[in-house]
């Protein structure tokens, strides 16, 4: 393993770009922070051969003492969870900046340095080992985005931002509080890894998880916490909501996976039919409000709700399927709603509406753009073949090993996903459009195909080839598994059947996929039981 | 009682330096010709920088003087550099501040300074009556000062009605100073605390001292309820003034506060420390509500400041919980921190308060905020840094400063106290957040003239740069603040 601080550039990189900006005009801003995001991501693109799938340590680690007295350390390092999710986010932003390169017309600079400092952050949370640096990323985020909803956004945007400010911020003050008594019970430790080895006592466990809860459940954002998520989203600018969307939501869960599982396992099981509960509710509700949206961004919000629940469901399922599956859901519902957020900002550069009654037909005038607004409709609802297919099976598997009347209800939100879904295609793409706004449909620039033409390509080569994902967060999640369920003699003994049995007849069941694609035959090596054996940290 | 001896003036020369430059301004301020007055400021701040640079040289020898009636030791020498840091500030800010204000008077420095003598001696002291005695030169400079403004019926509002609750708080906190002294037989510290040793408040007249002083001190602390003067006095009085006694004050009265009570009542910790648990709670509750509905930015940041004073009694109230459970040096020093953080974020707010123009009268209005980032975007930028580090949001120093006080709190076995306090300050967020709102978000109906911009001027950038570099660099690297604070609390064991 190299000893060169990959990480710390990864993190600070952007954050320095955020102050040469200013060295510049406005043009000038556009470039640099161009350069700036994709020097990021080819930095990060090396990390994913580098990083070595047959361990659960964490890689390219590096430590160095930030606050003396209580020991705070500043200490970064990647597992399997925070490989993809950090390369999701490199993957993101340059497409971020693009998107906003003529939609953003004043405060350029300004703009340009909010997603750099929102770049540095994200990367920090995801790569962040110690509690405090950790909360020191997720709340740096907060002002950044603020800005971004607030100076940039639509017309109902200050009660946007300030209604997004205060959800996030009220709920991340219960998040230090919980880090503070982990702090005094876990032996006078900031540390990740060393906070998520300890026991603590069961009532303590109970109360800190309602303080994570507090903090995850409203970044995610859960059932009775996601009213900021349609007002964010709909008011902030492409650029902004394509970030909310796709890399904010994923702190929550990513805190959930993190955090609360391994380091409190006995309260994650005693809330999992709480989570559950909250988890179908958002996948039902989140569903059925998106069919109602005349909204294209009001849309896309609510089904963000719906798939996020997948998210939060598979990860209390407490198995290899389950988690697994549910990081593929987060990277995935990145993308996807990424690619359909970048195709509503696209659409409203050219109509000024966002409403779906404005924007119909769209097929004739904009082929190119139609079609990517189909794959990626198609991938929300999870069509075999596009990446939310393998999450979203692998989230409803784990869950029907555990669970069956919650597997049973889920399967509604996917069925109503396909409702919202093609419904919103058929008006928007094959609808008639009106003469009035045909001449301003013209079809995507070359600018815009570089920005759409990544994800789909992503959205295929996930939905194909998840193997290589899932090979790389396998090792993870199965540390976490351990932990969260204690090796008492009678679950020690009943743990390698129900996970693994069932394993097979799933990797049948997607082995029919192939004669989708390309034809190459698909190993589920993240779930097939040939390496059933847990490693201890 | 030792007899004075010649050496214990050394000892005291920084004192005595700031009372001789005060008299130098004093004396020379009917002298000069006025083009020279403005000599006097640079006097001023060059005692100052003796001073500061004295008090660091008196850092690693602890030593007592006057039989024991004053201490230099880690802990005066903390308060003390952060308090002629803060006079340092005031005066550079008032430089612009008084010629804006068209206020010519050459005393304000030596007002400025004899209010910083006192200050240094109430945290020095280790006998209540030079307590008493800093108390009072502070309070009294203070009065004069917020009065400066003569023309201006605020501003006298503002000085008699400090002067008037100022006294009878100073009146409280000297009866309870003297029914100490009949509980204990003594008005030095180190002896009042053998003396309380093992008793409890069950003593009426040790219960009745105890609360006088608590009274006495939270007037001079601002903490509800005893913080009726604040808003007025911080709105009516001139803005250097206000930034001054919101920060300089407030500090000092930290001081001699946490040693009395830690030090001298420190047999008493877990009775006192109940009463300050309600002030502390009332003092949260009641300081970020009312800051909430504020339009007048003095007002919201002096009910802010109220707000801060509370968050700092946390690691007081720490102090006393933490019997067996925790180390108490973690309160104190939480509290020290927490004062020294605060003063950069306050003092850099106000400063910007102070120097916001509409037309010739101050803007002080949130309104007057309004487009701030369009026009002057660094002054903006500053005032966001400044906000965003009052609501406690990292990676600024306002949010180092909270970790420590809830961790002690935390420490100490009382979560739920960090929890209220966490909510509470993100209630805060919301007042703090709005002058961001105004200042990024919201477009000024036209740009006259007479539409409210910072006058910038080489002091005044200064008084900036220190504070942002302070709230910057203790926000992200605040390990040597933090160990700092940690060896001031030694001495207080």
């Amino acid at each position: 393993m190299t000893h060169f601080p990959w990480l710390t550039i990864l993190v600070f990189l952007p954050l320095a770009g955020a102050l040469v900006l200013y060295l510049a005009k406005d043009t000038g801003a556009r470039l640099i922070a161009l350069a700036v995001t994709v020097a990021d991501l080819l930095i990060s693109i090396p990390l994913w051969w580098w990083f070595d799938p047959s361990s659960s340590q964490m890689q390219f680690a590096e430590t160095a003492v930030w606050i003396s007295s209580p020991k705070i350390h500043y200490k970064l390092g990647l597992d399997g969870i925070s490989l993809p999710l950090v390369l999701m986010t490199t993957a993101l932003m340059p497409l971020c900046v693009l998107i906003s390169w003529r939609s953003i017309e004043t405060g350029v600079r300004n703009f340009m340095a909010m997603l750099l400092i929102m770049e540095g952050a994200m990367i920090g949370v995801f790569v962040a080992l110690d509690f405090v640096l950790f909360y020191v990323f997720w709340e740096a985020m907060l002002i950044p985005m603020y800005l971004l909803i607030g100076m940039w956004g639509g017309p109902n945007r200050l009660y946007a931002a300030v209604k997004f400010f205060l959800y996030t911020l009220a709920g991340s003050v219960l998040l230090l509080v919980g880090i503070l008594v982990l702090y005094f019970y876990g032996g006078h430790t900031f540390d990740i890894q060393e906070l998520s080895q300890g026991a603590y006592p069961h009532t303590m466990q109970m109360w800190v998880f309602l303080a994570f809860f507090a903090a995850f459940a409203v970044k995610v954002p859960m059932f009775p916490f996601h009213t900021w998520l349609p007002d964010a989203h709909v008011e902030a600018p492409t650029a902004g909501s394509v970030i909310l969307a796709s890399v904010l939501l994923k702190m929550g869960t990513y805190g959930f996976l993190r955090f609360s599982l391994p380091m409190l396992p006995d309260a994650s099981q005693a809330f999992t039919p709480f989570m559950v509960v909250l988890s179908i509710v958002a996948i039902v509700y989140g569903a059925y409000m998106a069919l109602a949206q005349a909204d294209l961004k009001k849309l896309i919000a609510y089904s963000s709700v719906s798939h996020m629940g997948f998210v939060t469901l598979g990860l209390f399922m407490f198995n290899i399927q389950g988690i697994e599956g549910a990081v593929m859901q987060m990277v995935n519902h990145g993308i996807t709603t990424g690619g359909l957020f970048l195709c509503v900002g696209m659409i409203y550069e050219r109509t000024h509406s966002r409403q779906i009654a404005d924007n119909v037909g769209l097929t004739k005038p904009m082929p190119r753009y139609a079609t990517c607004l189909v794959i990626f409709a198609l991938s929300s609802l999870g069509l075999p073949g596009t990446n939310s297919f393998v999450g979203e099976f692998m989230v409803l598997a784990g869950t029907f090993l555990v669970n069956k009347p919650a597997a049973a209800l889920a399967s509604l939100g996917i069925i109503l996903a396909a409702a919202y879904m093609l419904w919103m295609v058929q008006r928007v793409a094959f609808g008639v459009p009106s003469h009035a706004l045909l001449p301003k449909l013209h079809d995507v620039s070359p600018r815009e195909m570089a920005i759409l033409a990544p994800l789909v390509v992503l959205v295929f080569w996930i939905g194909l080839f998840p193997n290589p994902l899932l090979t790389r967060m396998h090792a993870s999640v199965e540390k976490v598994i351990t932990r969260t369920t204690p090796p008492t003699p009678a679950t020690a003994m009943q743990r390698p059947d129900p996970l693994v049995r069932p394993v097979q007849s799933e990797t049948s069941a997607l082995g029919v996929m192939p004669q989708l694609g390309e034809g190459e035959p698909l190993s589920f090596t993240g779930v097939t039981p040939d390496t059933p054996e847990v490693r201890q940290p | 009682m030792t007899a004075f001896s010649p050496s214990d003036l050394l000892l005291l020369l920084p004192e005595l330096l700031v009372i001789a430059a005060a008299c130098v301004v004093l004396v020379l301020d009917p002298v000069l010709p006025s083009h020279l007055k403005d000599g006097l400021a640079w006097l001023s701040l060059g005692t100052l920088a003796v001073c500061m640079g004295l008090i660091s040289s008196q850092m690693g020898h602890p030593a007592s003087a006057f039989g024991g009636m004053v201490a230099i030791d880690m802990y005066a020498c903390f308060w003390k550099l952060l308090l002629c840091a803060v006079a340092g500030l005031t005066v550079l800010l008032s430089y612009s501040y008084l010629k804006e204000e068209r206020l010519y008077f050459s005393e304000y420095y030596a007002f400025v300074l004899l209010s910083l003598c006192g200050m240094m001696v109430m945290v020095s002291a280790t006998d209540l009556l030079a307590i008493y005695l800093g108390t009072e030169l502070m309070s009294l400079s203070l009065y004069v000062l917020a009065g400066l403004k003569r023309t201006e019926p605020r501003s006298l509002e503002a000085s008699a009605k400090y002067f008037v609750l100022g006294a009878f708080s100073s009146g409280i906190l000297l009866y309870g100073i003297s029914l100490l002294y009949g509980a204990t037989g003594s008005t030095r510290l180190p002896a009042i605390a053998d003396a309380v040793a093992g008793r409890s408040l069950d003593d009426p007249l040790l219960l009745f001292a105890t609360i006088l002083l608590a009274v006495g001190f939270a007037f001079k602390l601002a903490v509800v309820p005893f913080h009726m003067w604040t808003p007025d006095v911080y709105q009516g009085a001139p803005t250097s003034v206000t930034a001054f006694m919101a920060v300089a004050s407030k500090a000092a009265s930290f001081g001699a506060f946490l040693r009395v009570f830690a030090e001298g009542l420190s047999g008493l910790r877990t009775d006192w420390s109940m009463i300050f648990l309600l002030l502390c709670i009332a003092t949260l509750v009641l300081g970020n509500v009312v800051a909430l509905v504020q339009t007048n930015v003095k007002r919201m940041l002096a009910y802010s400041s109220i707000a801060h004073a509370g968050y700092a009694l946390i690691g007081v109230v720490a102090t006393g919980r933490m019997g067996a459970s925790g180390d108490s040096a973690h309160g104190i020093s939480s509290v020290l921190l927490y004062l020294a953080l605060y003063t950069f974020m306050t003092f850099g707010a106000f400063a910007i308060v102070a120097m916001l123009r509409k037309g010739s009268l101050e803007g002080e209005e949130i309104e007057d905020f309004t487009g701030l980032a369009k026009r002057q975007p660094v002054a903006a930028l500053l005032m966001l840094l400044f906000m965003v580090s009052l609501a406690g949001i990292p990676p600024t120093a306002g949010f180092i400063g909270k970790f420590y006080v809830f961790m002690a709190a935390v420490e100490a076995g009382m979560t739920w106290l960090a929890v209220l306090a966490l909510v509470f300050a993100a209630v805060s967020a919301y007042y703090y957040l709005r002058l961001v709102l105004v200042m990024y978000m919201r477009e000024p109906a036209s740009i006259t003239a007479d539409s409210p911009r910072l006058v910038l001027s080489p002091t005044l950038s200064i008084v900036l740069a220190c504070a942002v570099a302070g709230v910057v660099i203790f926000g992200i690297y605040p390990d040597p603040l933090i160990q700092l604070a940690a060896q001031a609390t030694l001495p207080l064991k």
